[in-house]
């Protein structure tokens, strides 16, 4: 009974923390011992450094003008992003159509804010992400409803890398899930199948797919089928996903206690059906947080399509910054692509460390 | 009697295998004969008999020497050793640097923890190819013509011809001997238990021990000062540099870009690796009195390697494929001779088989020798 008694108590105690040092002065942290007064000495000579960086972006820079040429004086040239937004973010999609990817880029975004809170998830959210990527590709495709056909080739910026990600992502799931309980099974077969196909995708530079996909993809297929450009990215975007969320996936499934599946064999319950109701969706519970991680890189990584010729965000500010009637903006066009990219992934980022706290607090239960 | 064969659990799985393989291998075959029927309609002859042809194309530059009428198989050849030069040199770089993001932010000090803490956080939500086209593009369009070159440090000339820096020039004998002493200086590290016996050596044989620095402080000065060994420094002579080594624009905004890059994952690994080894480690080992850098060098950095290797093995082999990136800012890797090669040649499916044969096995050698430190570590630590 003691034991009973003591528990709760012990556990009670454990989270308060031991009390905090006193603060010390400022002048005495910063240049209290050696150490501490080299690594303010060398950190503020580093900070220094960057002064001419600072100055460049900010103090010289240029924020908004009508004429090219006084942004020849040295300073950062904002005033070509503002003037190159548009091209940036949609690319060469067709200027009077541009609301459909706009409308695109809006119904992600709800998705994405939808699908936050853990309480949602379930099947009707799943239901509603395949109606709206489909939704979003009618958009762009038009051809119905009065819109008009947009080829894939005249898509461009910020929608394709998005459309890319998810759909390379939300593809690649249920490979990955497969590849996943093949690489665990207790059959030779499907094992080797799995290990083989995992193993060989992850030991290749996504670039070597890309080039597979772009250049060998087309010899593979009888002669009259055909894949467009972006299709054929998409295809090795979804086979790295794939690979890459298997292993994750793994981890998932064997981080299910072995007695759910003892339990199952006893009841009764034959193996697949016991696989689908009792050891995924556990699995699949564990991994969404690490989910996340893979989530970053393939959105990283939608900007190596550039290599292949897609139009994507990246290539339409490498395209935008070649107009002859600036000044070659270059490092000005990748800062701002880089801040895009820098705003989702930290944005996914910090999600993930919230629903990790989340999940571990309720993981007491 | 059929339905007994049909509920037989291991005719029923060996079934399903077996259909499983059936499919994969009809798939095989199906994509087979659909490449040589394409193949065929096209005129394009498959073997590898084209590369014992001349290349006939530039290699901007290499490590290996290079010229045009050398042929395909030496393009390749090439190609594979600039790969490996530029992924040896950016894990050894971003190893030392991500180092010191990671001390940087376990370090007390708010500003230095700071400071690495908004690099490793910027740094690593951005793609690779951003930072390397970034690069290149600093370098192409900021940098002053050779004549006004910036001059940071004396022998160092950044321009937009490239970065000139000073360069050691030796001979053979140079390097014969540059290879003596390292061989000698490592040979004495591994045996200095056995040649001057265990614990301050340096103390119990002072005669000795200043004996060999300054035999090794006057083999390195002879070294230097020899006629053979010169150390050229960069001079502006007309319009461009002569002497010194030039780091061409595509070298050095892919080194940056991928030192960057990388140092600030292996910053996280190696602060993760340390954060991860119990605080209890620390006080025990200053509870049976060993000194502050001996509870580091001999309890924590053991204990924190085991945990460092494998997510190092990852971070390692995903430097040596981020290479190929290097083809967006026009460095000519293995990556960017293949796509050459397929361009003059139509040679897709040979090409593409050897840059996908190439690096399995960079990835495969990778991950052995790290498994092979891995278990290297782990028996030491077990001791």
């Amino acid at each position: 009974m003691t034991v009973i008694d003591t528990a709760p108590t012990v556990a009670h105690i454990a989270p308060s923390a031991p009390p905090r040092p006193p603060r010390k002065p400022i002048l005495q942290l910063f240049f209290g011992d050696l150490v501490a007064s080299i690594l303010t000495i060398s950190t503020g000579f580093l900070l220094i450094l960057m002064i001419p960086a600072l100055n460049w972006a900010v103090l010289d820079a240029v924020w908004a003008t009508n004429d090219p040429s006084t942004c020849r004086d040295g300073g950062a040239c904002w005033a070509f992003i503002a003037a190159k937004f548009r091209f940036i973010i949609f690319g060469v999609y067709p200027p009077d159509e541009q609301w459909r990817p706009l409308l695109v880029m809006a119904l992600i975004l709800a998705m994405i804010l939808a699908s936050l809170s853990p309480k949602l998830w379930g099947q009707r959210l799943i239901v509603a992400w395949v109606v709206s990527v489909a939704m979003m590709l009618i958009l762009m495709w038009g051809g119905v409803l009065g819109m008009t056909p947009v080829p894939t080739s005249s898509w461009g910026g910020l929608p394709v890398t998005l459309l890319l990600a998810l759909l390379s992502l939300g593809l690649g799931f249920p490979f990955a899930v497969f590849l996943a309980l093949g690489r665990r099974s207790s059959l030779p077969i499907p094992r080797m199948l799995s290990l083989m196909t995992i193993e060989m995708v992850r030991g290749l530079p996504l670039v070597g797919l890309l080039f597979v996909a772009s250049i060998l993809l087309p010899l593979l297929l009888p002669a009259g089928w055909s894949i467009d450009k972006l299709g054929r990215t998409l295809a090795a975007l979804t086979v790295f996903a794939a690979a890459y969320l298997a292993e994750v996936v793994r981890g998932g499934l064997q981080g299910v206690a072995a007695g759910q599946i003892e339990a199952a064999k006893a009841l009764g319950i034959p193996g697949w059906k016991a696989v689908w109701h009792l050891v995924l969706p556990q699995a699949l519970q564990k991994v969404i947080p690490p989910l996340t991680n893979t989530a970053i890189v393939m959105v990283k990584n939608t900007s190596l399509v550039l290599i292949v010729g897609v139009f994507d965000m990246l290539s339409a500010a490498r395209v935008a910054a070649t107009d002859p009637v600036w000044p070659a903006p270059f490092v000005e066009s990748y800062v701002f692509v880089a801040l895009i990219y820098f705003l989702i992934c930290f944005g996914i980022s910090n999600y993930s460390r919230w629903l990790e706290t989340r999940v571990q607090s309720r993981s007491y239960r | 009697m059929f339905s007994a064969v049909l509920d037989n659990r291991r005719f029923r799985s060996w079934s399903g295998q077996i259909l499983l393989l059936g499919g994969f291998a009809a798939l095989l075959l199906w994509l087979v004969n659909n490449t040589v029927t394409n193949l065929d309609a096209r005129g394009i002859r498959v073997g590898f008999d084209f590369l014992w042809r001349p290349a006939n194309f530039p290699i901007s530059e290499s490590v290996l020497p290079y010229n045009p009428s050398d042929n395909f198989l030496w393009a390749y050849v090439t190609g594979v050793g600039n790969t490996l030069a530029i992924s040896v040199l950016a894990i050894f770089l971003s190893t030392a640097l991500g180092l010191l993001v990671g001390l940087a932010r376990r370090s007390k000090h708010p500003l230095t923890s700071g400071v690495a803490g908004v690099f490793v956080t910027t740094m690593r939500n951005m793609p690779l190819i951003v930072h390397l086209l970034f690069w290149y593009a600093l370098a192409t369009t900021a940098l002053p013509a050779p004549r006004e070159a910036y001059n940071p440090l004396p022998g160092v000339f950044l321009s937009l011809r490239g970065f000139y820096i000073p360069a050691l020039e030796l001979d053979a004998l140079a390097w014969a001997m540059l290879c003596l002493v390292i061989v000698v200086t490592w040979g004495a590290w591994r045996l200095r238990h056995h040649l001057f016996g265990s614990g301050r050596w340096h103390e119990r044989h002072p005669v000795l021990a200043l004996l060999g620095l300054t035999a090794a402080v006057a083999l390195g000065a002879a070294l230097l000062l020899r006629p053979g060994a010169v150390v050229s420094f960069p001079e502006i002579r007309g319009f461009n540099f002569t002497g010194g080594l030039r780091l061409s624009p595509e070298f050095a905004a892919l080194m940056l870009g991928l030192v960057i890059y990388t140092s600030a994952f292996i910053g996280e690994i190696i602060r993760g690796g340390i954060d991860a080894v119990a605080i209890g480690q620390w006080e025990a080992g200053r509870a049976i009195g060993l000194s502050e850098r001996h509870t580091l060098t001999k309890i924590i950095i053991p204990q924190a390697l085991r945990i460092i290797i494998p997510p190092m093995t990852s971070q390692y082999l995903s430097t040596v494929k981020n290479t190929t990136l290097a083809l967006a800012v026009g460095y000519p890797e293995l990556g960017l001779v293949v796509g050459t090669v397929i361009n003059q040649t139509g040679q897709a499916i040979e090409s593409m088989a050897l840059l996908l044969g190439i690096f399995l096995s960079i990835s495969i050698a990778v991950s052995l020798f790290m498994n092979w430190y891995n278990a290297h570590v782990a028996l030491v630590e077990a001791r």
